[in-house]
This record gives structure tokens, C-alpha cells and sequence, in this order.
């Protein structure tokens, strides 16, 4: 009976709906606006966490799987499922989006607008996720890109939202070419038993293309998707987008967006290119230290609060490179918690900025101080925020971090200086982690209230359900982190035989 | 009681979390209820602890009280805990003393509710490393527990207490990343986290990892070790942090780190080290034991130029714990030698199991003191007191007493301890042991400066109207002291224990 219902495609289209029903209000009716965006935003997160449920571990493979013919001249189909790799990411959409919602209450410029934006970047970012269609897979990936552009542009930080909000999209738009390109040829180069092509990636997987082909293609379709996932040196727009973002954006964008990346880069490089990845991704690791260091380092000398946070993406991102890139079962789930970890991590670090930047109106570092008096809920959530962000055991970050370096060690066998690697990121990106995350405590949270702050107003209700809903989540997975790992466990088997690790 | 039994470690690890997760319920404003609310409930695990310590078989070998649950099967690391006579010792005085330091912290008056929930959560922090069985969870206590001390030191501190909180933190993460990274690498070649499943595999393994021979892969997962205790415990020079952190730390908080987390990083040699790395410390004995006698002479020539009173107790420490170190260097260094050779070891390593404890009470005895006087005058500059003794006569009492543990007069816990110590030692290392006892000198040396400078001389005129240590501060100063003497005239109790522990290890 269950399966009867089309619980992916509820998902994906309810937040679509919703835009298309907040369009038809009229727009100074604010507070239905944000009422029914709110529900909506519930709705899809409770169903997502039920599917998360709902998934039967012990069968394993694709489940609730759609399958509808779409132009089946050109073997493009709307089929969509989800499995071990992809639900974690479904679910940690649907929290980020209500959360989102919720610490957006307070947008008095065109709320109806946002919010309809707002909600087809959702419908895009759940569509990536759970596509088995690489073409769409394509088509929702550019269908996020584009409610992003104007969210920052409009929403955004006005001294940097036009540059930002360009550059992030010229970016995000050449990433995909590239990796549109390297669909294409897989595309054409496959031919089905019917004599036809197809985008259906399960049986691309099965193609059995030719190892040199799958190391020409390699690139182009990983590195285009890694754009996205903040890659080192391609991670440059994302500081400048998340810091230009408005609040609810910068949680998406930095919680899910930059996941979307990472996981397309997977779905579509890593798993349909195999040979290629066994060929880059012991070079790709090298990049991903990369990130892990230098966005520590850069992190740590920022004095713009929002910065910081963006920066940290760029270093935490690094390690779920360096995850996939050890091809190993302890890597990949390590790397798949780190997507979920990091994702609830960075929206309630943006939450929080938002909600002191929304009172102060400076992010300044050196300007801030004494605001646990203010928002003493708000400094209670970012610092266990930064807990999860240095890996302090009985959080997410922990158990997250810890597998992809054990990943690292057990990748010794692919390439000598994997351990190394390890070593490397772990001795300079914890402790300075736990150095920039400590210095803008301080800064921020501790020390002495500047008497301009004396009569800012405390959070409102919506912002403190929003950061516990965040926090609860942080602390439940670092305490019993089977609840996540064992589906990731299930979910990766299958990809890692064909890349000949365990 | 079945339940409390079979659960018993779990119960004493976890009821400080509950009661730290009930008093965030409490009322904010109600201080006094909340102060004695985190008393009450600090005592539920030291009840348990005192249980523990009556349950506990010394004459069964092995771990008892043994739970083992999984916890992340990905990377194979399981709940798994278990007590012996060394643990159980640690579990009692970690019990003991947290009640106490939460009974002198009701003079805090700032923000009572963080403070009371933080001071339970470190209990547990604590706890866990006292009783953890397996790498992983061991590290997850032993890092977990440094959040709330950083918070208490950070935000109840003393004026510089933003610096020392910094450099406590960013020191002892820096040193866990090099364990934790070893911790990695050794479960990766085990296959296993859990410790005993390591102790039977790792200290044989005779297979290199990447390419490098075994021994350089032991040596280096040894020095990553040593590195992490090393900074906990601390060994000369590690321990630069440790007077910062001390002197800015509230009192009670400078009660359970010198009391307490100080021993942490001992327990770490006893429970990782000497089981898993047994040949690695033999050969590195030698140093080990040079770095200890250091620490001993270094330290208390330190304490002895200081003129803040609480800088001196804290440079003790440092003289202090660098007498476990050396029973534990001796311990190590008699490894497969003859029998006669081996009761060396056994004697200094019960030395050195027992100074860990009695160094928990006097030094958190001290602390408290100095917090007593501290918090009546606003000084700790030596050379502001003067002839208190005239005025606070039962302090002045108290004062002496500990002041005597701490410089070992016989009849009094430390004597014990470090007479085993020493003559552990005297055998294996003599000429190291010799020097040793010209700290032993100093230590009456500053013991006698601080006692001269407090309480003795002409009676400064401000202080003449100070107040008496109240009951409360009586009442948690009290039990230190009579475990003190108890220890001192009578320290079998206590040592049968730890001696069978202590046996089974290394004879």
C-alpha cells in the first residue's frame, strides 16, 4: 500500500506548489505568506525524515523509485528514487528548508517573492538528489542555480550582492557545462540493447565503458561538479555567495548547494566513471588538503564574522573530498556524515550570524562583543556549533571527521601519501579550527557589550525553534551516530565494489 | 539493586549528566536552590563511587564491572567499559572530591546555573576516561571533558583568564590530535578499537604499516602518546600552561584540575601506555625518568620563587606529579628484568598509583585555601598577608595541616606515597633518585615560605577583622583532611588495591 504513494515526488513538487500558491496572494498579506510557507516547509521536512524511516536497510538498493517516460525519443525519463547515499542529503534538505523558513520570518521586502524563490531553489536542490536521470539530474541542478541568482541579488548584502550573485553564477554555470559535456558523452557513447541512447544512470553504470574513455571524461565531469562543492582552487565564489546571501540563502547555499556539488560529483563522476576515479581522485585528494588547511588558515584572519563561517565551509568541504577520495567504506560513509554534519553545522553558523548581524547591522569582528547577554540562546547554539566544527567528541563532527581519516590511513594501500595526508590535515586543521572558532566566541559572544548593543532585542521564538531543531540534530547524531551510518553503510556497498575497494 | 550493579559504571559515568540536564530545567534566579541541587545530585555518583570501591574484588584479576555495547560499528569502536584497583582508586577520589569543590563554589554568584551544569559535565568527562575500555571512547571523555573546564576557567576566571583558558584548550587539543591520529593508525592495524582486543595484538605486531618498519611506526604512535599524557600530566616542559590555567581557573576549578584532570594524563601511562607500548617506554625510561626529575627539582625551585600564593601551589603540582612520573619511568624500565629487579617497579608504580591520589587531596585542599583567604582579602600576593593565623585560627590549622601532606611529614598521606616512590626508584635509577630528594628539600622549602608568609610574622592591619572559614568551607576541606591522615597512619586500605592491580600489571 505504501508503496503505492509517490512519496519522492511529493516531496521534490511540494515546495514547487507552494511557490506557485504563494504567487496567487496577494503580497501585503506578509503573515499568511510566511504561515503557509512555514507549513509547507514542515510538511516536506516530517515526510522527509518519515521516508528516512521508512527506507528498508536490510534490502538495501533503490527504493521508492518513480518511473515515468518523459521524451523517451531521446531515453530521457522522469525517474527518481533514493538509496543509502542520497536520503541523509533529502533529509538534511528538508530541516535546512524549514529552518530556513523560520529564521526568514523577520524579511519585511517582498516576503512573497522570497519565499516563492525560496522554494523553487528547494524543489531544485531535493529534484538533484533524488534523480536517477542524469538528464534530470541536469535539469533540476540548473533549476537551483537559477532562484539563487536572484535571491542574492535582490535579497542580499547590498555591497556585494550584484558582484557576488554574478560571479556565483558565472561559476556554478561554466562548472556544469563542463560536466554537461562529460554527461554528453557518456550519453552518446552508450548504446542500449534497443538500439536507442539513454540518460538512465543505472544502466549507464552498467555500460561498461572502456577505461580510457572513462579517464578522458573523468575531469571535466567531476571537476565541473566539484565547482560547486567548493574544490580548492575553484572555491571562490563561495565566500563572496555566502556572504552576499541573505540568511535562509546562505544556510541552503552552504548546508545543501555546496553538497549538491559533492554528491553530483559522486552520483555522476565517481560512480558512472569508475576507472577514471581510480586513475584522479589519489590527485584530487591533494586539492581536497588543500581546502582543509588553507580555508582553516584564511578562516583565522578574517574579520568579518560572516566570512568566517564562509571560509570554514571551503576547510570542512575539504574533508568530504578527502573522503570520496579514499574510495574506501570507512571514507565514504565518513564523507557522507560529514555532507549531513556539516550541513546542519554551517546553516545554524549562518542562523546565528544572521540573527546578530539582523540586530547589530555589523559583522565586524573587532566592533561585536558581549552578545551572550543578548541572545544568550544564539550564543549557546553557535558555540555547540563550533564544537561539531573541531570535531569535539559527543557531537556530529566527530564521528564524521573520524571515519574519512581512518578512510585515509586504510587508502595508504591506493597511494603512499594518503596517511600523510591525513596527518597533515588533521595536525593543522583541527587545532586551528578550534583557533578561529574560539577567537570569535570571544569576540562575538564574550567580552564587553558595546553600549550601542545595550537596546537590541533578544531572538524571537521562530529563530529558537530553528536553532534547536539544528542543535538537536548535531548532538543526535554525534551521540548515536548508527542512526546514519549503518544506511550510508548500505548505500555505498554497491558503488565501492566497482571501484574495487571495501 | 540488581539494576544499580549491572549498571554500575554506566550509572556513575552518566547520573552527572542527568543531573546537569536537570538543573538547565531549574529556575534561573533561585541561586540557593540551585547550588544545592548540584550538590545533591553530585552526590548520587559519589555514593556510587564509594559502592563501587566496597564491590570491587581486588583479588579478581581483570576488569570487573565490564559493559560492552556497540556503539559505531562503521569503524568498529563499541561502549565498552570496565574497572580495576587503579580506576576504581581514580573513580573514588573523583567522586569524593567533585561534591566538594561544588560545595565551595557556592560563593559563585555570577550566572549559577551554567556554572553548577558545567561542573556536572566535566564530573562525567572525567568519569569516562576513568572507566572507558576502548581507544575511541576513551578519547571521546578524555576530549569531551576539556569544554566545560575551558568554560569554567574562561568565564569564572580570574582577570587573565581569557589568555589561560586559550592556551589550556589550544594546548591539550594540540597534544590529543597527535593521540588521536596514533589512535587511528592502531585501530587500523587491529582491527579494533577496544583496548584489551589492541593489548593482545599490538605490542606483537611485528608487520610495518606503509612501508615503514614496525618499530618506527611504535615509536612514533608511542611519542604521539606520551605527548597528549605528557601535557595532562604535565612533564616538564609541557607544562607551561598549567600555572596559567591554575591561577586563573575559579577555585573549585583549580580543586578538580589539580585534583583531578591532572591524574587523567598518569592514568593515560598506566592504561595505554604501559599495556600497549610496554617495550617502547622501557627504552625511553631513561629520558622519561630525566623529564620527571625535572619536573620534581624545576618545579618546586619554581614554586619556591613565587610570590603569588596561588602560582606556588600550582608550580607544587608540577614537583609534585613529576613523582608519579618518575614511579611510573621506573615501573616501565624494569620490563622483563629479574625478579627482585621487577618488586622495584611494583613498589614504585603503587608509589606512584598512590601519590596520584593523595596528590588529589592535598593539592585540592590547598586550592581550596587559597580561595578561603583569597576571597576575603582580593590578593594573593604572599607579601600582603602576614600573621593571619592570629586572626583566622582554625584556618591557620588547616593551612599547616595540608601544607604537611604536601611536604610529606610522616603520618600524613604524602610521606607514603613518595617514600615508595623513592624507594622504587633508588634501585633503577640512583642517581636520578638522589637529585629527586633535593626537590624533596624544596618542597618543605616553599611549603614553609608559604606557611611563614600567610600566617606567621606581625599581623597586617587590614586583616583584622576577617572571617573565620565558615562551616560550609569547613565541611569541604574537612574530608580531605581525614582522608589524609587515614591514609597516612593507616595507607593499606588503600594500597592492598592498588598493590593487586599494580602486580598483575607489571610483576
Amino acid at each position: 500500500m505504501l508503496e503505492q504513494i509517490p512519496f519522492i515526488s511529493i516531496i521534490v513538487f511540494t515546495p514547487l506548489v507552494t511557490a506557485v500558491l504563494l504567487m496567487l496572494l496577494p503580497p501585503e498579506r506578509k503573515t499568511a505568506i510566511r504561515v503557509i510557507s512555514a507549513i509547507a516547509a514542515f510538511i516536506t521536512m516530517a515526510l522527509s525524515i518519515c521516508l528516512f524511516f521508512a527506507y528498508n536497510q536490510a534490502q538495501g538498493g533503490y527504493q521508492f523509485t518513480e518511473r515515468t517516460d518523459w521524451i523517451p525519443q531521446l531515453g530521457i525519463s522522469y525517474f527518481v528514487g533514493v538509496d543509502g547515499l542520497n536520503l541523509p542529503l533529502v533529509v538534511l534538505t528538508g530541516i535546512v528548508a524549514f529552518t530556513g523558513v523560520l529564521v526568514s520570518w523577520g524579511i519585511e521586502d517582498r516576503p512573497r517573492e522570497f519565499f516563492t524563490f525560496f522554494f523553487i531553489l528547494v524543489t531544485g536542490v531535493f529534484g538533484v538528489f533524488v534523480s536517477l536521470d542524469m538528464f534530470l539530474l541536469f535539469f533540476f541542478y540548473e533549476l537551483a542555480v537559477f532562484p539563487m541568482y536572484l535571491l542574492i541579488g535582490i535579497w542580499g548584502w547590498p555591497v556585494t550582492r550584484e558582484y557576488a550573485a554574478m560571479k556565483l553564477t558565472l561559476y556554478l554555470l561554466v562548472g556544469s557545462v563542463f560536466s554537461l559535456v562529460g554527461a554528453l558523452a557518456m550519453y552518446f557513447s552508450y548504446t542500449t540493447p534497443q538500439g536507442t541512447h539513454t540518460f538512465d544512470m543505472l544502466e549507464l553504470a552498467r555500460a561498461g565503458f572502456s577505461p580510457d574513455f572513462q579517464r578522458l571524461w573523468f575531469l571535466p565531469t567531476f571537476l565541473g561538479f566539484a565547482v560547486l562543492a567548493g574544490l580548492w582552487p575553484f572555491h571562490n565564489w563561495s565566500p563572496d555567495g555566502h556572504v552576499a546571501a541573505p540568511t535562509a540563502v546562505s544556510m541552503l547555499h552552504a548546508g545543501v548547494l555546496m553538497k549538491l556539488g559533492a554528491y553530483s560529483a559522486l552520483r555522476v563522476g565517481v560512480i558512472l566513471l569508475p576507472e577514471g576515479a581510480k586513475t584522479f581522485l589519489p590527485f584530487i585528494v591533494m586539492l581536497a588538503v588543500v581546502n582543509v588547511v588553507y580555508g582553516a588558515f584564511i578562516a583565522m584572519i578574517q574579520r568579518d564574522f560572516k566570512y568566517v563561517i564562509g571560509f570554514s565551509s571551503v576547510s570542512h568541504m575539504g574533508l568530504v573530498s578527502l573522503g570520496f577520495a579514499t574510495m574506501n567504506h570507512y571514507g565514504w560513509v565518513g564523507a557522507g556524515l560529514q555532507m549531513f554534519s556539516h550541513g546542519i553545522m554551517t546553516a545554524l553558523f549562518f542562523a546565528v550570524v544572521g540573527m546578530v548581524y539582523d540586530r547589530a547591522h555589523i559583522r565586524d569582528i573587532p566592533q561585536l562583543g558581549g552578545m551572550v547577554r543578548k541572545m544568550p540562546w544564539a550564543a549557546v547554539a553557535f558555540i555547540i556549533g563550533g564544537l561539531v566544527s573541531m570535531g569535539m567528541p559527543g557531537f556530529s563532527g566527530f564521528v564524521s571527521e573520524l571515519p574519512i581519516f581512518i578512510g585515509a590511513w586504510r587508502a595508504g594501500s591506493i597511494a603512499a601519501w594518503y596517511p600523510v595526508i591525513a596527518v597533515v590535515a588533521a595536525l593543522f586543521g583541527i587545532p586551528v579550527t578550534a583557533a578561529y572558532i574560539m577567537r570569535v566566541v570571544g569576540r562575538v559572544f564574550f567580552g564587553e557589550l558595546p553600549p550601542q548593543f545595550a537596546h537590541i532585542p533578544g531572538i524571537t521564538v521562530q529563530d529558537k525553534i530553528a536553532l534547536a531543531i539544528l542543535v538537536f540534530f548535531l548532538i543526535g547524531l554525534g551521540v548515536y551516530p548508527r542512526i546514519m551510518a549503518d544506511l550510508i553503510g548500505v548505500g555505498v556497498r554497491p558503488f565501492l565494489a566497482a571501484l574495487g575497494g571495501a | 539493586m540488581d539494576f544499580i550493579l549491572n549498571n554500575l559504571l554506566t550509572l556513575i559515568v552518566f547520573t552527572p549528566l542527568v543531573g546537569s540536564v536537570l538543573i538547565m530545567l531549574l529556575p534561573r534566579e533561585n541561586k540557593p536552590l540551585l547550588r544545592w541541587a548540584a550538590f545533591v545530585f553530585s552526590l548520587v555518583p559519589a555514593a556510587l563511587s564509594i559502592l563501587l570501591w566496597f564491590v570491587y574484588q581486588p583479588d579478581v584479576g581483570g576488569f570487573q564491572f565490564e559493559v560492552y555495547a556497540p556503539w559505531f560499528p562503521t569503524i568498529n569502536a563499541g561502549y565498552h567499559v570496565g574497572v580495576d584497583g587503579i580506576s576504581v582508586a581514580m573513580i573514588l577520589l573523583t567522586g569524593i572530591l567533585t561534591p566538594l569543590a561544588i560545595l565551595i563554589s557556592f560563593s559563585i554568584e555570577e550566572r549559577v546555573q551554567a556554572y553548577m551544569a558545567l561542573f556536572l559535565l566535566l564530573e562525567m568527562g572525567m568519569m569516562g576516561v576513568f572507566v572507558a575500555l576502548d581507544l575511541i571512547i576513551f578519547f571521546v571523555f578524555w576530549e569531551f571533558g576539556l569544554v566545560p573546564m575551558y568554560f569554567l576557567i574562561n568565564q569564572w576566571g580570574g582577570a587573565d583568564r581569557h589568555y589561560a583558558s586559550f592556551k589550556f584548550f589550544i594546548y591539550t587539543m594540540a597534544g590529543s590530535v597527535g593521540m588521536l591520529l596514533a589512535i587511528q593508525a592502531m585501530g587500523l592495524t587491529a582491527g579494533t578499537f577496544d583496548l584489551l582486543g589492541i593489548a593482545q595484538v599490538w605490542p606483537n605486531l611485528t608487520v610495518g604499516l606503509f612501508g615503514l618498519p614496525i618499530t618506527t611506526v611504535k615509536t612514533i604512535a608511542f611519542w604521539a602518546f606520551f605527548l597528549a599524557f605528557a601535557i595532562k600530566v604535565p612533564i616538564w616542559p609541557f607544562h607551561t600552561w598549567l600555572p596559567d590555567a591554575h591561577t586563573e581557573a575559579p577555585t573549585a576549578g583549580s580543586m578538580i584540575l589539580a585534583g583531578i584532570l591532572l591524574k587523567l594524563g598518569a592514568y593515560g601511562f598506566l592504561r595505554i601506555i604501559q599495556p600497549l607500548f610496554p617495550h617502547e617506554f622501557q627504552a625511553f625510561a631513561l629520558p622519561v625518568a630525566i623529564l620527571a626529575l625535572l619536573a620534581i627539582v624545576l618545579g618546586a625551585y619554581a614554586s619556591l620563587g613565587q610570590r603569588d600564593f596561588k602560582k606556588l601551589i600550582a608550580y607544587s603540582s608540577v614537583s609534585h606529579m613529576g613523582m608519579v612520573v618518575l614511579g611510573l619511568a621506573v615501573a616501565a624500565r624494569v620490563l622483563g628484568a629479574d625478579e627482585a629487579t621487577r618488586l622495584n617497579g611494583i613498589i614504585a608504580a603503587n608509589g606512584a598509583v598512590l601519590q596520584m591520589f593523595n596528590h588529589g587531596l592535598y593539592s585540592a585542599a590547598l586550592f581550596a585555601l587559597v580561595g578561603v583567604v583569597y576571597e576575603r582579602t582580593h590578593t594573593r600576593n604572599l607579601d600582603d598577608y602576614g600573621g593571619l593565623w592570629v586572626a583566622l585560627p582554625v584556618y591557620g590549622g588547616m593551612l599547616i595541616f595540608s601544607s604537611m601532606a604536601s611536604l610529606g611529614l610522616p603520618g600524613l598521606n604524602g610521606f607514603v606515597s613518595e617514600f615508595l616512590v623513592v624507594r622504587g626508584a633508588w634501585p633503577v635509577f640512583p642517581a636520578i633518585t638522589f637529585i629527586g630528594l633535593l626537590g624533596l628539600l624544596l618542597s618543605a622549602a616553599y611549603s614553609l615560605k608559604a606557611i611563614q608568609k600567610v600566617l606567621h610574622g606581625p599581623l597586617n592591619p587590614h586583616w583584622t577583622h576577617l572571617k573565620e572559614v565558615t562551616w560550609r568551607e569547613a565541611l569541604a576541606i574537612a574530608p580531605l583532611m581525614l582522608l589524609m591522615i587515614a591514609i597516612g597512619v593507616w595507607p593499606r586500605w588503600l594500597l592492598d588495591v592498588i598493590n593487586l592491580t599494580v602486580t598483575r600489571m607489571i610483576g
